[in-house]
């Protein structure tokens, strides 16, 4: 293999880890954004996307589209009904006891996903093959391309939704103030409510896609909620775009360390990295450093 | 009215040490598994494994007329915790031995607490430094990493194949596995061209194997726990390299060469004979143990049976074999497996000594080849 085919080859692996990380961290900051607190239960989405979608189509046997429809909207409930049985019914939320409870609810789902699908790895066919793509002496998989496909349906779509309609003016109202938004009449509380749904609908599409490329298994949630949260603090927290380009550029970076320095400190480089943009520049790539310190968090 | 609560008082007490003296004080023995955790794939049929063969011997009257009492406890596959669970066997519940940790670092970490209690230990993981040098209440069943490397080694020698690209996870088990293949290298002429490394639940090996391609190997063996082990599989076959690939002792449940679907296919590893015994020969002195083993866990659990609670059996089995000959002296116990000769278990025909704390040598591995989602024996 020519040196520029492998550069070529690490970008695509790069890209393909650096999008579940996106996905991750847009979920991170959309609760961010509504709450101010960090869903340790983020990962579990993914993993529970991936697990439904798997008991969907393998052991119920229902036709892919339709198992996809009914993995989101099942995980989107389960996202929901924990916003309303676990953060609802609190008198006075503080910060350290919601991020508690995510602690708590992301044990709950990964254990019961132990006990009802098992503790094996699932995997999902690939949506269209497993036929690999030559590109530049490198080779890329169809998935690969359809996940990149649903990043960016994922991210437009969020831009449409939080720059031209009223439901997502009002949630970049509350992560603004808050108590502003409930004085102009936004409820604050179905804001919050509608962040779960959607972060956990979003984690289900990414554990969904993502399957059929890495497997799934119960406890694959906190090592993906553990990228994914540095995606959204190096893209600067409660940053969509940040999420994103911080995504890619960790998965990107963490394929080249493995490639050219060492597979060992792989995970090393990708830490390091956020440590100094952190050290140089707290608020992340595209974090503002005002509004930054106006979070509790 | 007060003479009849005496004799009432008197009569509780009386029946209840005829009751003590008639149900005979169970053998106790400690499990220690990686049950839940990401070593579960070990942990659960190891304990399926120890669970079944209590309720059978209990079935069966019993040890020496004494029921048998194995208390499971899991350990997440995390050091400390194992340290603490077995703190715990040792002083509260009082067993005799204890068979597992499952995993090679867990195993390392309490060894310690064995030999300062003087514990009989019969450990479940593979690595060869937890019997060398031999520690004298520690004990294995599994076969020896080193063994598998030489059983690897081997066959690139027939296969003609002499310089090799290794792959390990930064685990107790990849880490070990590593230092055997580097240190064995030279024995066998072997180079080794990349040496790549991957954490345990990493989710995409292309990089490194982009690496392996562009350096001159023959060969790849790669020395990990799943579910990177079926991820390196697939990433394989996406960057199209034909080149052969080894996997280690740890491959061994037929699961996971059918998660990787058809990429798996000529994919090798060497493995205890449980997972061929189909194809074993008629005369093979194991073939009615694993038959029998392989028959009642499947039956019983809807599983597929793998290697690893093969060496559960192997180790509770020893623990009731010594039971049942010098009954529950902790010392009796550990002298009795370390003179054990000729005992047939799931990984191979142990011959233990002063010297050997797992009583096996290369021979109890078979090299195996997925064909069709199947273990096959490797021609």
């Amino acid at each position: 293999m020519t040196l520029s085919s492998q550069i070529v080859q690490f970008l695509f692996t790069g890209i393909t880890i650096g999008s579940i990380y996106a996905m991750v961290g847009l979920g991170f900051n959309i609760i961010y954004n509504s709450t101010g607190i960090i869903n340790f239960a983020q990962g579990e989405f993914v993993m529970l996307g991936g697990m439904v979608m798997v008991w969907l189509t393998t052991m119920v046997n229902l036709p892919m589209p339709l198992a996809f429809i009914l993995t989101v909207a099942i995980v989107t409930v389960i996202g929901a009904l924990f916003e309303r049985l676990a953060i609802y019914p609190l008198k006075k939320p503080s910060v350290l006891i919601l991020i508690i409870i995510t602690l708590a609810g992301s044990i709950i789902f990964k254990g019961s996903a132990m006990l009802i699908w098992g503790k094996e790895t699932h995997t999902l066919p690939h949506i269209s093959g497993e036929e690999p793509i030559e590109f530049m002496g490198a080779t890329i998989l169809p998935q690969t391309l359809w996940i990149i496909a649903v990043l960016a349906v994922i991210v437009t779509l969020l831009a449409v939704f939080f720059n031209f309609t009223m439901v997502g003016k009002a949630m970049r109202a509350c992560s603004v103030n808050p108590t502003a938004a409930s004085l102009v009449g936004i409820n604050v509380r179905r804001i919050v409510l509608l962040s779960f749904a959607l972060s956990a609908g979003i984690g289900a599409v990414a554990g969904i896609v993502f399957t059929p490329m890495v497997l799934m298994e119960y406890d694959r949630g906190a090592m993906l909620a553990l990228k994914g949260f540095c995606a959204a603090v190096l893209g600067g927290l409660g940053n969509g775009v940040g999420a994103v380009v911080a995504g890619l550029l960790i998965g990107i970076l963490e394929s080249f360390g493995a490639g050219f320095i060492s597979s060992g400190y792989k995970d090393g480089i990708a830490l390091l990295i956020l440590l100094i943009v952190l050290i140089i520049k707290p608020s992340g790539l595209f974090g503002v450093s005002e509004a930054s310190k106006l979070k509790e968090f | 009215m007060k003479s009849s609560a005496l004799f009432v008082l008197a009569a509780v007490i009386l029946f209840g040490f005829v009751s003590v003296a008639g149900a005979a004080e169970p053998y106790k023995v400690g499990a220690v598994f990686a049950v839940t955790g990401p070593a579960s794939w070990l942990g659960e049929p190891e304990k399926n494994t120890v669970k079944m063969i209590e309720e059978e011997i209990n079935a069966n009257g019993g040890i020496n007329g004494r029921p048998l009492e194995i208390i499971v406890e899991d350990t997440v596959g995390e050091e400390a915790k194992t340290v603490l669970a077995v703190k715990k066997l040792i002083t509260r519940e009082k067993v005799c031995a204890i068979v597992g940790p499952s995993r090679s670092g867990t195993t390392m970490a309490v060894v310690p607490i064995a030999e300062r209690y003087k514990v009989p230990l019969i450990s479940c993981a593979a690595a060869e430094a937890i019997i060398k040098p031999v520690k004298k209440w520690v004990f294995k069943t599994p076969q020896s990493d080193a063994d598998a490397v030489r059983r690897i080694y081997e066959k690139c020698q027939e296969m003609k194949i002499d310089k090799i690209a290794i792959m390990s996870g930064t685990t107790g088990f990849g880490k070990a596995g590593r230092d055997q293949l580097k240190k064995l290298a030279a024995e066998y002429g072997m180079t080794i061209v990349a040496d790549e490394t991957y954490g345990p639940k990493d989710t995409d090996m292309t990089a490194q194997l982009t690496k392996i391609k562009a350096t001159k190997a023959q060969a790849i063996v790669n020395w990990s726990i799943v579910p990177a082990q079926t991820t390196v599989i697939k990433n394989r076959s996406q960057l199209g390299i034909k080149i052969p690939l080894f996997q280690s002792h740890g491959f061994g449940n037929v699961k996971y060469a059918r998660t990787a679907g058809a990429a798996a296919d000529g994919v090798m590893c060497p493995a205890g004979r449980l997972l061929a015994v189909d194809t074993l020969p008629d005369d093979n002195p194991q073939k009615a143990l694993l038959a029998k083993y392989k028959k009642d866990y499947e039956t019983k659990f809807k599983a597929d049976a793998s290697t690893f609670g093969g060496h559960a059996f192997d180790a509770i089995m020893l623990v009731v074999e010594a039971l049942k000959a010098v009954g529950d002296d902790k010392a009796k116990i550990r002298d009795y497996i370390e003179n054990k000769k000729g005992f047939v278990g799931t990984g191979g025909i142990f011959n233990f000594s002063a010297t050997d704390h797992v009583g096996l040598d290369k021979t109890a591995f078979e090299m195996l080849m997925v064909k069709d989602g199947n273990f096959v024996v490797a021609k």
